[in-house]
């Protein structure tokens, strides 16, 4: 059972979003970069599928630098190899550009299942798993809440509005992983210890014969931060919790014409 | 020029009311001629109403293997739709069926996506999309180089849906190959009956402000009263007070109601992520410097257990 998981590296979901003197991406100035939360999620996943099943989980990442350090995390948790696919910077956003690197990057490795987030959390597009299956010709599952694992298929649930899926496909598969799958373990002193001595495969991006920037297919024209928020109509209820309960209501009614 | 090819959402054979908001979008903007593809089993018949919101054209995959959802068969229908109409654009509802669809399809034409996107205008013969990233705190204006088909989601309930009057031709899509793998074996209605947040054009939310689990009780009488849905922040959730199906925010749903009302919710960033774009919102919370309060149309700062109750009445008073 060997499992690919694709990580990325965002913002700390906390950080204060500024925007870069270019007005198109952020100010990465004290930005603390962490692993994409619904990652953590895929990574728990593989592991756990290994650790019942034998085989390798590799972690592999398209980013710049620092995203080293998500795969470090990974390295820590327990992942057994780990793939750096160094760039990304003019291609943020650009879910089918980055799913081609992936799926270029992917050639002469063997999989039985590759796990993505639902969601890089930042870019906020949910796509890059989707796009890179067709890609790989390989069915999916996307936002999976359930997983089981059988021999050459899988069994998962997947929830949508009012109702969960259950779906059975054939391996080798993708999966696209939501909250409530697992819960994603720490890493511990030790893992951590030994993730600083595992290696880190390097690869460039202009050696899977793609040009960063070249033919783009998502440009971002401005990056702003939203309009203030117009002051609203707080009603100070402590004191008379009834009346300022009559007066919201009759304002939703009249003035905001909600109800 | 291009026209724009729309994808149609059904459940059993009803019409999502985020594919009409799309389909009236593409009417807008649509250079050329609007086409529909819709994808089911026995769903035909529903295929010549899209017309009254603007597709001149409805394209039908109708087949048993399609009668629930499969993102291979169902790109595969779509992607021979757009064979057939060669549009400038394709635009899908961002339901979670749409933002499973799209990409797939996107990466089966060989484009990309631009994904949860909340204005959509025309620039030439380029459209522009508005999508919040980092969970709202901040807007991307954005295109898609220039490349065709342009593929799009739009986040439901931000458009309006617009009937206009018309009867759609039908076009039925045969020679379908459909080779499905990951096959649905089941829709298991998990809602007991229950409007799904994410579809829900009233909601009412409750965070740790509650106490309990029971005190639910008090924010389902509510939303029962203004027949909208019921909501809850993470902390609720994680507190095992309610189902992760309720959760709004960056890891639960995201929503765009025209009325969101946030009782004993703090207001905290992830949860803004899943419902700053509502249209009217509405904070109730003892405490005068909670965040919520910034983002919030109307307000009362006051104890949610002596608030709520007369809302209800007052609510309850206007229906009757
Ligand atoms: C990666 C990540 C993802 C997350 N995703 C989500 C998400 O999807 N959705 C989400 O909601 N959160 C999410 N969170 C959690 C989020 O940061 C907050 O912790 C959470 O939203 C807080 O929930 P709350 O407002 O109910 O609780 P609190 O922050 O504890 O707020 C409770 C509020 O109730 C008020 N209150 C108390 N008693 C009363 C009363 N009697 N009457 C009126 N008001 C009262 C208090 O004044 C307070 O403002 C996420 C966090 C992380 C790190
Ligand atoms: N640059 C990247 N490198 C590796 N995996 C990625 C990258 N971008 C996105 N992914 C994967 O695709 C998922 C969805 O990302 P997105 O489509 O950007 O929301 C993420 O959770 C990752 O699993």
């Amino acid at each position: 059972m060997n499992c690919i998981v694709c990580v990325t590296s965002v913002p700390d979901t906390a950080s204060v979003i500024k925007i870069g003197p270019d007005g198109k991406k952020i100010d990465e100035g004290g930005i603390k970069w962490i692993l994409s939360p619904f990652d953590e999620y895929a990574l728990e996943a593989a592991l756990q599928l290994t650790e019942a099943k034998g085989g390798e989980v590799t972690a592999v990442t398209y980013g710049p630098a620092r995203a080293e350090a998500a795969l470090r995390d990974c390295l820590a948790r327990g992942a057994h190899q780990a793939v750096h696919v160094a760039g990304g910077e003019a291609t943020l956003g650009d879910s089918f550009t980055i799913a081609t690197v992936l799926a270029k990057a992917f050639a002469g490795r063997s999989y039985d299942l590759v796990l993505c987030g639902v969601k890089g959390v930042g870019t906020d597009c949910s796509q890059v798993g989707q796009m890179l299956a067709e890609l790989l010709a390989i069915p999916h599952v996307a936002n999976v809440t359930k997983l089981e694992v059988g021999d050459g298929s899988l069994t998962a649930g997947r929830d949508v509005e009012g109702g969960q899926e259950r779906v059975e496909c054939p391996l080798p598969a993708l999966i696209t992983c939501q909250k409530g799958l697992n819960e994603p373990r720490y890493a511990a002193l030790k893992g951590i210890m030994a993730a600083k001595k595992k290696p880190v495969e390097k690869v460039e991006v202009a050696s899977l014969g793609v040009t960063e920037g070249a033919d783009p297919f998502y440009v971002v024209r401005s990056l702003e931060l939203p309009p203030p928020a117009s002051e609203g109509t707080i009603i100070k209820g402590e004191d008379d919790p009834a009346g300022a309960a009559a007066q919201l209501v009759n304002l939703l009614r009249s003035e905001a014409k909600a109800i | 020029m291009a026209g724009i090819l729309v994808f149609i959402e059904q459940r059993n054979s009803d019409i999502r009311k985020a594919s009409l908001q799309a389909l009236s979008q593409a009417r807008r903007l649509a250079g050329g001629e609007v086409a529909a593809v819709l994808v089911g089993s026995g769903v035909a018949g529903a295929a010549p109403g899209l017309g009254a919101y603007g597709a001149a054209k409805a394209y039908v995959a109708d087949d048993p293997n399609l009668a629930l959802y499969s993102a291979e068969g169902y790109a595969e229908a779509v992607a021979k739709a757009a064979a057939a109409t060669s549009p400038e654009a394709i635009l899908f509802a961002g339901t979670a069926m749409g933002r499973d669809l799209a990409p797939r399809v996107a990466a089966k034409l060989g484009v990309g996506a631009l994904a949860d996107v909340v204005s959509l205008e025309r620039d030439g013969d380029r459209l522009v999309a508005r999508r919040p990233v980092y969970s709202g705190k901040a807007f991307a204006t954005v295109d898609a180089g220039g490349h065709t088909p342009q593929v799009v989601t739009l986040r439901p309930n931000v458009f309006a849906a617009e009937e206009t009057g018309g009867v759609a031709e039908v076009v039925t899509l045969d020679g379908l190959a459909l080779a499905i793998r990951a096959v649905v074996k089941e829709l298991v209605d998990t809602g007991g009956g229950e409007i799904d947040v994410a579809e829900a054009d009233i909601i009412v939310s409750g965070g740790r402000g509650l106490k309990g689990p029971e005190n639910f009780a008090l924010i389902r009488s509510l939303a029962e009263a203004l027949g909208g849905a019921v909501g809850a922040s993470r902390a609720a959730v994680d507190a095992g007070w309610i189902a992760h199906k309720h959760q709004v925010g960056q890891t639960g749903k995201v929503v765009s109601p025209s009325l969101y009302i946030a009782a004993g919710i703090s207001g905290a960033i992830q949860h803004l992520a899943g419902m700053s774009s509502s249209k009217v919102i509405v904070a109730i919370n003892k405490d005068p410097d909670a965040p919520i309060f910034k983002i919030a149309d109307y307000g009362i700062v006051g104890d949610l257990f002596a608030v709520i109750p007369p809302m209800v009445e007052e609510v309850k008073k206007l229906a009757g």
